[in-house]
């Protein structure tokens, strides 16, 4: 489609970013080695480029953290409130300063436009940090109990799709609320989680208090089932999710899982038309959809049904797709080879099943792990692309006639992490939003977050929330008399 | 015992009470429940995998209309409980006594704090969402509002040995908030659970909010923990080994799981039985601008 402005390149300069050629794991302060020696690639997915060599840590440096952890958990857990929320005030306020220096890292290690991790995550990042440090010092007033307490080491394992964000969630409440941490970033992603331990050591944290371990799956699942570990957090997959709740079946542990999504992105036929086309675009398009709570299934009302259609098909044709770094760039690279694979065997099978494919027209780059943003029409409620997670640029419309029928349709998923309702009428949005089963639900907009706002899921989207008031649960042991040691 | 004269009383038959009615095990099962001295007391039922998976689906079509009812009704019905309970004391007290072997002043006194513990949870009913929901002062312009909400159907496990002010005060705060419960009732013990249905029978609680279970826990339990349309479960009766099994099987469908804890159900409890099975849902909706020249004062 020709357009009507055409766009010089506008990319952000690399230089503000020194990435070294390898990396170790960072425990109890210092960078090391694996005690295996075993290295693997973190690479570009724009380019395919080798960014940097990364330690990757096994069982035996999963031990040596949780141990660092354990042994600055007795010093970390008693220090005032006032001091330990100096240290993330610290760890914020760093953030800040090097904010364009870690959007431009991000943005290549994990391909998401520059657009974003300099508008999106990076606040985000040090607004988390500066929200769970004024929580340090104020947790008697939290509301759960007079002197709720740590619970001890956290074994946290995120995931790829937002690197620092998912740090920053995992990590600030932990520290604010004493506990000491050991993390492993996703093994596509983990140079911004070394850049952060590189912020701990600039913010003067005590050593241990936080690790971070690079690996893979082995590394998370010996993290998990270390058995000096009292608290696991993890966002990932639900199967994954689901094999860590029996890992930890039996134990004292506590644990927090915020896991897959298939949210619903319910327009009524007096939504607004421009404005839900946006919200729809950012709630499914927004970093590749590679989110857990994205907006992939899109329920229109019948009767707007072509309008809206029409209306989002001439808005996607004027996504730009390319280079992640490009200000101008609205959809980036996917995180990698074998998302893509996923991606594309789940789109074929759309297909297959017969629902109708639509992508604007769309040029991808011949490096990198690319994928255009696709509509699939005529879906029904039990073909797969409507029922199961692709995590990415892939919307699945389908219609209803009734309130009614929208929400059960919305409610017919084994997920309940998000949902969207656009109507001009508050009372439907009051009326629908009380009937969705999902932790999220956002009306007349999509896809914002906020440091106060507590975010989770329903069913099998996982348990326990992270934000707010409410994220501080996942780290506290009430102060009952029966759970006094 | 009786002297020749005196009236043969009446025995009871114990049942089951699932969706509001009083069935029988549908597999035609009793066993005997005696007392702390081992004299035999009455015939329970032994409650079927079935009888199990029947529950379910009456406690899944009790939740709609129960987490829709309004907070101020489920207190209104909470208190009920109560009020009928007081009625109906003196068979409690001897229940428990013959139950768990204690002096009818003990037993009294754990009637009496079960009692409480109704009028305490009904009196939370319409309280919890003000106290763990609320507004979050977002930096953007929107009205950020997070409200908790009942899990769904809950399956408890009562504890084995406290058989009444034990089955109460967990069985009290799932109701409480809006979800809907299949009690496994303590094994040894059961007949003070089994009454307790006749109670909340009476108490214009709906048909299918609590179904009571008796038979043997695990047989009854496993199955309910790995029942797709359950959506969490309590495990303070189960023993270590049992817990274990059952949280191996709830996680297949991430079921909510509140681990078996020491607990002293004399003390006032906190709010974590109802947290425990409670979900938080936010909304977020944009609250516009009146634009440059809206300023209405």
């Amino acid at each position: 489609m020709a357009s009507v402005f055409e766009y010089a390149p506008a990319p952000e300069s690399r230089s503000v970013v020194d990435i070294a050629p390898s990396y170790g794991l960072f425990i109890d302060g210092e960078f090391t080695d694996a005690a295996d020696g075993r290295v693997f690639k973190s690479i570009s997915p724009s380019t395919e480029e080798v960014l940097s060599e990364v330690a990757q840590a096994g069982e035996a440096d999963v031990d040596r953290a949780v141990k660092a952890a354990r042994k600055a958990f007795e010093k970390w857990s008693a220090l005032p409130g006032s001091e330990r929320a100096k240290y993330l005030f610290r760890i914020a306020r760093i953030i800040q300063e090097r904010s364009r220096e870690l959007a431009v890292l991000e943005t290549l290690d994990n391909g998401k436009p520059i657009k974003e991790t300099r508008d999106a995550d990076l606040p985000l990042v040090a607004a988390h940090f500066f929200y769970y440090a004024g929580w340090a010092d104020k947790l008697e007033h939290a509301g759960f109990g007079a002197s709720p307490r740590p619970l001890g080491v956290a074994g946290q394992v995120i995931p790829w799709n937002f690197p620092l964000l998912m740090l920053a969630w995992k990590i600030a409440p932990a520290l604010a609320t004493g506990n000491t941490v050991v993390l492993k970033p996703a093994e596509t992603t983990p140079l911004s989680a070394l850049f952060f331990a590189d912020i701990c050591r600039q913010a003067g944290l005590p050593k241990g208090v936080v690790n971070i371990l690079p690996g893979y799956g082995d590394a998370g699942a010996a993290l998990v089932g270390h058995e000096d570990v009292n608290k696991v957090a993890f966002t990932g997959s639900t199967a994954v999710g689901k094999e860590i709740a029996r890992t930890v079946a039996g134990t004292r542990k506590k644990l927090t899982l915020e896991l897959g999504g298939k949210g619903a992105n319910i327009v009524f036929d007096d939504a607004p038309i421009d404005q839900a086309v946006e919200g729809i675009v950012t709630g499914i398009f927004f970093n590749q959809g590679q989110v857990c709570c994205a907006g992939s299934r899109l329920l229109v009302q019948e009767s707007i049904r072509d309008e809206l259609l029409d209306s989002l098909k001439r808005r996607l044709s004027t996504l730009r797709l390319g280079d992640p770094l490009d200000k101008n760039t609205d959809i980036g690279a996917i995180n990698s080879a074998e998302q893509l694979a996923r991606i594309t065997a789940l789109t074929e099978q759309g297909e297959a099943e017969g629902a109708e494919r639509w992508s604007p027209a769309c040029e991808l780059p011949s490096s990198g792990y690319w994928f255009a943003p696709t509509l699939f029409t005529n879906v029904t409620q039990a073909h797969t692309i409507a029922r199961d997670e692709i995590f990415g640029p892939v919307l699945s419309v389908l219609t209803f006639r009734t309130p009614d029928e929208a929400v059960a349709k919305a409610n017919n998923s084994q997920y309940g992490l998000s949902a969207g309702i656009w109507t001009e009428k508050g009372s439907r949005i009051l009326a629908v939003a009380n009937k969705l089963r999902a932790g999220v639900v956002w009306s007349n907009t999509f896809n914002k977050f906020d440091p106060t706002s507590p975010f989770g899921g329903y069913k099998e989207s996982g348990f326990g929330r992270e934000g707010g008031r409410h994220g501080l649960e996942a780290y506290l042991a009430p102060s009952s008399p029966e759970g006094e040691r | 015992m009786s002297t020749v004269d005196a009236r043969l009383s009446v025995f009871k038959t114990y049942k089951l009470y699932v969706g509001g009615k009083f069935p029988r095990s549908e597999s035609g099962r009793v066993y005997e429940v005696t007392d702390s001295k081992s004299k035999w007391l009455a015939n329970a039922p032994l409650a079927s995998r079935k009888d199990a998976r029947d529950a379910v689906v009456a406690a899944r079509k009790a939740f709609g209309p129960w987490s829709g009812a309004t907070a101020y009704n489920r207190g209104q019905i909470l208190y009920r409980v109560a009020e009928m309970l007081e009625g109906r004391k003196e068979q409690f007290v001897r229940e428990v006594a013959e139950a768990e072997g204690l002096s009818k002043s003990k037993a009294a006194a754990q009637v009496d704090a079960a009692i409480d513990r109704w009028v305490w949870y009904a009196g939370w009913t319409d309280k919890i969402a003000q106290v763990v929901g609320g507004g979050n002062p977002v930096a953007g312009p929107f009205f950020n509002l997070s409200t908790p909400e009942p899990t769904g159907v809950v399956t408890v496990i009562a504890p084995q040995e406290s058989s009444f002010l034990g089955l109460v005060s967990v069985v009290a705060p799932v109701i409480a908030t809006g979800n809907t419960a299949i009690v496994v009732a303590s094994e040894k013990s059961p007949l003070p659970a089994l009454s307790l249905g006749e109670v909340l029978a009476t108490s214009d609680l709906p048909g299918g909010v609590v179904n009571v279970l008796s038979g043997r826990t695990a047989e009854i339990a496993t199955p309910l923990a790995a029942h797709q349309d359950v959506n969490a479960i309590d495990l303070a009766g189960a023993d270590d080994v049992l817990a274990k099994e059952l949280e191996i099987a709830a996680a297949d469908n991430l079921k909510r799981v509140l681990r078996p804890q020491p607990v002293d159900y004399a003390e006032t409890p906190g709010i974590e039985r109802m947290t425990a099975f409670l979900e938080t849902k936010t909304v977020w909706h944009p609250t516009g601008s009146l634009g440059a020249s809206g300023s209405s004062y």
